[in-house]
C-alpha cells in the first residue's frame, strides 16, 4: 500500500526508552570567516532545494485558480482569478466524499489504535507460554505484501454479501495491526511493572491497569498509530477501489480518480483540467493541516523507526 | 493467506463468485498460465525497473538533504518540515500533479528545461520516459527517509569525527570511514522498506495511466507495474478463473520479496555495522 514506506518491521531500539524526540541540535559555528561563507553556502542551497520542493504545492493552488484555458500556463499568480471549487462541488459529490473518507478514516483510525495497544498490552504485561512464538507470529504478517491477502479477504466479503458497503474500509481495523503493536508494545515494556503491581494490590482490574495506566501513559505511542492510519486511509486508493461501487460510498482517492478518468482526456473529455486541479487540493490540503497540528508526532514517529536494525 | 494460496490452485474467478460453477482444482496450471503470459514478464520488468531506479535515487536524495540540513543549525527544524511536506501529499494527487507537470508539451517541467535549451521528452506518452517520471515524482516523497536518516547522522558521536580528523582524515574519509559505517544500519533498513514499496507499488501508476475510461490495451505498457496487473486480472478484466490467476501472481510476488528480503540480509552482515552488544 501506499504507506507502505514508512509502516515496517522497525520500531524503538531501545526498549526502556520512550520515543525520544528529534533535538534540533545547536550549530556548531565555527568562527572563521570561511566557516561562514560555507554556511551561507548551504543555506542558499538548502533553500534552492526548497522552491523544488514547495513549487508543485504553490502551483497546484494557483492553478486550481486559473480558468480552464489557463490550467497549464505556468504562471504562479493567476491571470484572471476564477472560483472553481463551486463547479468541482457540481459535477461530482465532493462533499459526501470528503464526509465519507474522514468518517472511514477516523474510525478506522480509532479503532485501529485501540484495538492494537489491547494486543500491545497483552503482549508487554501478559506473561504466557508461546508467547514469543505469537508474537513473531504477528510481526511476520507485516513482512505480507497485502495483495496475498487481498483476494481471500474480497471472498469473505463477498460471502457475507457486504461488497459495495464501507464495512470492509473500517471492521478490519478492529483486529489490530501487526507495525502498531509492534511499536505501542515497546512503549508499554517502557512504563515500569511496579506501577502495575501497585494498582494490582490496591485491587485494580487488568481493564483499569490497562484504561488508568497503560493508555494514558503510552500517549504519544497512541498518537502516532492515529495518525499513521488516518495517513494511511487517507492515502488508500486500493481497498476502496475492490469494495466500493457507488458514487455515494466513494472515499476521496477514488471519487478523484474517477473525476480524472472523466474529465481528463483519457475520458474523451474535453480536458477540464481546472476542476481536476481544485479537487486536488481538496485532497491535499486535509492531510497538510494534520501534518500542520501533529508535526511533531509524525517525524518522532518516522525517526524511531529507523532506530531499529 | 493459505486461503490465498489454495485459490491460486484453482480456477477460481467470476463463474464461482456468481454461483454458476463449483470451484475445480487446477493443479499448476495458474503457475503455468503465468510463464505463458507476455503481461506477466512485462509488468515484472516495468516493476524491477522502476524500483532499481527508485531505490537509489531515493536514498542519495534523502542522504545528501540530511547531510545539509545538518549543516545549517538552528533553520533545519523548519526546513525539515518543508521537506517532509511531499510525503502528505496522498498518491492520487501525487499521481494527477505528474500528469500535469511532466505535460510533454505544456508542463512546467518541459518549460524549464526549454529555458536551459533541453528539449524535454514527453514524460507521460514516451514508453521509455514514463518510469524515469514516476521515480521522480516518488523522490519528490523522500521525506520519510530523509528524517531517518537524519536522526541517525545525529546520533553518531561527535568525537569519532574529531578523532579522525587529528588522524588526518578529510572530509571524504570523514563521510566514507565514520558517518557511513554509522549509519549503515538506517541505510538498511529503508533500503529494504524502499524495495518492498517498490515492488508493491500501485496508486501512482494506476491513478495516472489506467483508468476505466481507458481500454485494457491502451493503456500505456510501459506504466503496466505488477500489482496492476495482478488487481486487473482479479477485479477488473472479469476473466473467469481470474481470482485463481491472481493469487497466483500474488504468490509469486511474496515469493520475490522474500527472496530480495532474505538476500538484502545476508549481504547486508557484510557492510552493516551494529554499534554495541546486537
Amino acid at each position: 500500500m501506499s504507506a507502505g514506506a514508512q509502516l515496517g518491521p522497525a520500531g524503538t531500539g531501545a526498549g526502556t526508552a520512550p520515543i525520544p524526540q528529534v533535538v534540533v541540535t545547536a550549530p556548531r559555528l565555527r568562527p572563521s570567516g570561511l566557516g561562514r561563507f560555507k554556511q551561507a553556502l548551504f543555506v542558499a542551497l538548502v533553500l534552492l532545494l526548497s522552491v523544488l520542493f514547495v513549487y508543485p504545492f504553490l502551483w497546484l493552488v494557483s492553478a486550481s485558480f486559473k480558468p480552464q484555458s489557463d490550467t497549464f500556463d505556468n504562471r504562479l499568480i493567476p491571470n484572471v482569478w476564477t472560483w472553481n471549487y463551486d463547479r468541482v462541488f457540481e459535477i461530482a459529490p465532493v462533499a459526501t466524499w470528503l464526509l465519507n473518507t474522514v468518517w472511514i478514516a477516523g474510525l478506522g483510525a480509532i479503532l485501529t489504535t485501540f484495538s492494537s495497544a489491547i494486543v500491545a498490552f497483552a503482549f508487554a504485561y501478559f506473561r504466557f507460554p508461546g508467547r514469543n512464538i505469537l508474537f513473531a507470529l504477528v510481526l511476520a504478517t507485516m513482512m505480507l505484501p497485502a495483495q496475498v491477502t487481498m483476494i481471500p479477504t474480497y471472498l469473505i466479503w463477498n460471502e457475507l454479501g457486504l461488497i459495495n458497503t464501507q464495512y470492509p474500509l473500517w471492521v478490519p481495523q478492529m483486529f489490530g495491526s501487526a507495525f502498531y503493536i509492534f511499536l505501542q508494545r515497546q512503549f508499554f515494556l517502557g512504563i515500569p511493572r511496579e506501577l502495575f503491581e501497585a494498582a494490582r494490590i490496591d485491587g485494580d482490574s487488568y481493564w483499569t491497569m490497562f484504561w488508568r495506566i497503560a493508555i494514558p501513559l503510552a500517549k504519544p505511542a497512541l498518537i502516532v498509530t492515529f495518525i499513521f492510519e488516518i495517513q494511511a486511509k487517507w492515502f488508500d486508493l486500493m481497498t476502496p477501489l475492490i469494495y466500493l461501487r457507488d458514487t455515494a460510498l466513494f472515499t476521496l482517492p477514488l471519487g478523484i480518480k474517477t473525476v480524472l478518468d472523466q474529465f481528463g482526456q483519457g475520458g474523451g473529455g474535453e480536458g477540464e483540467y481546472h476542476v481536476i486541479v481544485a479537487a486536488t487540493v481538496i485532497l491535499t490540503v486535509p492531510m497538510i493541516i494534520i501534518f500542520a497540528i501533529f508535526q511533531r508526532y509524525f517525524i518522532e514517529g518516522i525517526a524511531t523507526q529507523g532506530r531499529k536494525g | 493467506m493459505i486461503a490465498s494460496l489454495y485459490f491460486s490452485f484453482t480456477d477460481y474467478g467470476i463463474e464461482q463468485i456468481a454461483g454458476f460453477k463449483p470451484t475445480e482444482y487446477v493443479g499448476a496450471a495458474n503457475y503455468r498460465q503465468l510463464m505463458d503470459d507476455p503481461k506477466v514478464g512485462t509488468a515484472l520488468v516495468n516493476t524491477l525497473t522502476y524500483t532499481v531506479m527508485m531505490v537509489p535515487a531515493t536514498m542519495l536524495v534523502a542522504l545528501g538533504l540530511a547531510m545539509v540540513l545538518l549543516r545549517i543549525g538552528r533553520a533545519a527544524g523548519f526546513f525539515r518540515t518543508v521537506f517532509y511536506l511531499p510525503q502528505m501529499t496522498p498518491p492520487v494527487a501525487v499521481a494527477i500533479l505528474l500528469l500535469l507537470m511532466f505535460n510533454g508539451s505544456t508542463g512546467i517541467v518541459n518549460e524549464s528545461l526549454g529555458l536551459f535549451n533541453i528539449p524535454g521528452p514527453f514524460w507521460t506518452s514516451d514508453p521509455s520516459w514514463i518510469k524515469p517520471g514516476l521515480v521522480i515524482m516518488s523522490v519528490w516523497s523522500v521525506g520519510g527517509t530523509m528524517v531517518i536518516y537524519l536522526a541517525a547522522l545525529r546520533a553518531v558521536p561527535q568525537q569519532l569525527y574529531e578523532a579522525a580528523g587529528m588522524d588526518g582524515a578529510g572530509a571524504w574519509r570523514k563521510f566514507r570511514d565514520v558517518t557511513l559505517p554509522m549509519i549503515s544500519p538506517s541505510l538498511f533498513f529503508t533500503f529494504i522498506i524502499l524495495t518492498i514499496a517498490g515492488i508493491t507499488n500501485f496508486t501512482e501508476a494506476f491513478t495516472a495511466y489506467f483508468g476505466p475510461g481507458q481500454a485494457g490495451a491502451e493503456a500505456p505498457e510501459a506504466a503496466l507495474m505488477y500489482t496492476i496487473y495482478l488487481f486487473r486480472q482479479a477485479f477488473e478484466f472479469g476473466a473467469p478463473g481470474g481470482m485463481g490467476f491472481a493469487s497466483a501472481m500474488a504468490w509469486l510476488l511474496f515469493v520475490i520479496i522474500m527472496i530480495v528480503t532474505l538476500v538484502n540480509v545476508l549481504v547486508s552482515r557484510r557492510f552493516v555495522f551494529y554499534q554495541g552488544e546486537r
